[in-house]
């Protein structure tokens, strides 16, 4: 029987160039730091380890941490539907730029974004000479964490659902108001369950970038201990001290969280891809 | 009989509120920080901006290592994601999911970690620490540091870019490639490279970016020594540390600047790809209307 004509793999040039390179990286880059990083806080042994991870100042920051990213993460999900429901939905003029400047939290240095949003949310800011008088202590605060995470979140929640409002498929929506639902229906109970798994996926995505931001809540939230301390800041804390074993510790507890998050974001994509076909 | 709702051209109430809204957001969580680097950075005229950039030494040597170590990490992270997509996306083997989600990872990593894993590595404690003295090769606190810091969170960039194009591309025109004679970098520079250069532009764009912009993990790595292993977004924040605002929001505008020109880039090589995928697919239609077996769609 002749070979089907399927199987190129083998004619194709470049297989083991290109899986030298690959490997290597990924091994070298990916694998060994990773490696290391279990290795040493494996070595602290399990009650070394605990010590080490557990203490009140690294709960307190696990605290901040999670609680900041998931209400940022709630946060921009919302913001993030509303805006890609306008973008998607309702022709308006200026819709292009509105679409270019969502991509902006991608490109600018998070250091800068941590600048301007403590300088806009002190009492002498822009923001600031409004909202402190009422109360309103953007920076500094827990508050400041939270604005700043959606800023860095918020392009993932829109990207996300942004491509799965644009394939909805209008027939079912068409139905709805055919046989008599109102606006509010037809959203609830047509529109919104389709949409569903990819607003979870942008709600996954902008949680895990949420949880490893570090370069612009330490301009923000003033990094103070048990209070607004974030978890990768008191690594670093450690890590100035030379206390390496907390470090590594704190380190690997945020490690789990992430690459949990990355396979649950994981799943959710295919669902997405599967749902898309 | 038509049989589509009425496209509105007339705007309800509730669709000018939610427009309202949303460009509230944007407005208030974007527009209005973006413009207010600007504003602050020329607070005091362009004069004091070039002043605070120019006539400052360490702000100079911010400036140089960004230029110095970013393009380098863009650079060795191009070459990787060239390999690794074709690897992925021209063969098959055990282990390939598995390789496609490891190269997420840096993504999803915090940046801080990423750091203090290298640290663990190439510090005077670390792994190959002896080893490193011996050689006297110093990685951490010192330039080679800052690429590996940098390269590791913009691996994932050019590599994401370049699977999906080739494997919407199919292998087609490399195998008639290969058929007719040609070797492995004739492939690649006459048929592979042409068909992804918006992809890898796009991808090196978006490098580039976040590698100018990285700040935890080069933090973590840099023994953050002020002219010496400073970057620029590590001066912006060693500047306000040292309450000099002003003059963090001078370099802090640079960095603004760039991002801009970011986007710009990005948006004018979406464009082209998007040109590029309705032309695939215009003659994915013609050649499956010519010939409807499953060979012509590009499945092998």
């Amino acid at each position: 029987m002749m070979r089907p004509r399927s199987q190129p793999a083998s004619v194709l040039p470049g297989f083991t160039v290109s899986a030298s390179i690959t490997a290597l990286v990924v091994t070298a880059l990916i694998i060994l730091p990773l490696a290391v990083l279990v290795f040493r806080a494996a070595s602290l042994g399990p009650a070394g380890f605990l010590a080490a991870a557990w203490t009140p100042r690294a709960r307190a920051a696990y605290a901040v941490s999670l609680g900041a990213s998931v209400a940022a993460a709630c946060i921009s999900s919302v913001l993030g539907l509303l805006v890609a429901w306008v973008l998607v939905r309702i022709p308006f003029p200026g819709r292009r730029l509105l679409d270019a400047l969502v991509d902006v939290p991608l490109a600018l240095p998070t250091a800068v974004a941590g600048l301007v949003y403590s300088t806009l949310y002190v009492e002498r800011g822009w923001l600031g000479q409004y909202l402190v008088p009422l109360g309103i202590q953007g920076a500094y605060s827990r508050l400041g964490i939270v604005l700043v995470l959606v800023f860095v979140s918020l392009p993932f929640a829109i990207r996300v659902v942004q491509p799965v409002l644009e394939s909805l498929d209008s027939d079912t929506e068409e139905a709805a108001r055919l046989l008599g639902a109102s606006r509010l229906q037809t959203f609830l109970r047509v529109i919104l369950p389709a949409i569903l798994p990819a607003a979870a996926t942008g709600f996954a995505l902008a949680l895990a970038r949420a949880l490893g931001e570090y370069g612009s809540v330490v301009f923000i939230s003033g990094n103070m201990p048990f209070k607004t301390e974030i978890a990768p800041v008191l690594i670093v804390s450690r890590l100035e001290e030379f206390a390496y074993a907390e470090a590594t510790a704190i380190a690997v507890v945020l490690l789990a969280i992430s690459l949990t998050l990355l396979v649950i974001v994981n799943l959710l994509q295919q669902r997405l891809a599967q749902n898309a076909q | 009989m038509a049989n589509t709702l009425p496209t509105k051209p007339v705007r309800s109430p509730l669709d000018a509120l939610l427009v309202t809204g949303a460009v509230a957001t944007i407005g208030l969580l974007i527009v209005v920080p973006l413009a207010s680097v600007f504003a602050e950075a020329f607070s005091q005229g362009p004069q004091a901006w070039w002043e605070a950039i120019a006539h400052d030494p360490d702000t100079r040597h911010a400036i140089w290592l960004s230029l110095t170590v970013a393009p380098v990490a863009v650079a060795f992270n191009t070459i990787f994601g060239i390999a690794a997509a074709w690897l992925v996306a021209r063969f098959r083997f055990p282990g390939r999911s598995l390789l496609v989600a490891l190269f997420d990872v840096p993504f999803s990593v915090s940046p801080v970690v990423a750091g203090l894993a290298l640290v663990l590595i190439f510090g005077r404690q670390g792994l190959l620490g002896p080893t490193l003295a011996w050689l006297t090769l110093k990685v951490i606190f010192a330039w080679p540091g800052l690429v590996l810091a940098t390269t590791f969170v913009t691996l994932p960039l050019v590599v994401r870019e370049l699977i999906p194009v080739m494997e919407a591309i199919g292998p087609e025109e490399e195998l008639a490639a290969v058929s007719l004679g040609a070797n492995g970098w004739q492939v690649f520079w006459r048929v592979t490279l042409p068909n992804i250069r918006w992809a890898l532009l796009h991808g090196i764009v978006l490098a580039n970016a976040r590698a100018m912009g990285e700040f935890g993990a080069v933090y973590v790595v840099s023994g953050h020594i002020a002219g010496a292993t400073d970057t620029m977004p590590l001066r912006v924040e060693k500047l306000f540390q040292e309450y000099r605002t002003p003059a963090s929001m001078t370099v802090a505008s640079v960095l603004a600047a760039l991002a801009l020109v970011t986007l710009v880039a990005k948006v004018v090589i979406e464009r082209r790809l998007e040109a590029e995928s309705r032309d695939l697919a215009a003659v994915r239609n013609v050649a499956a209307e010519a010939d409807p077996s499953p060979s012509s769609a590009g499945i092998p």
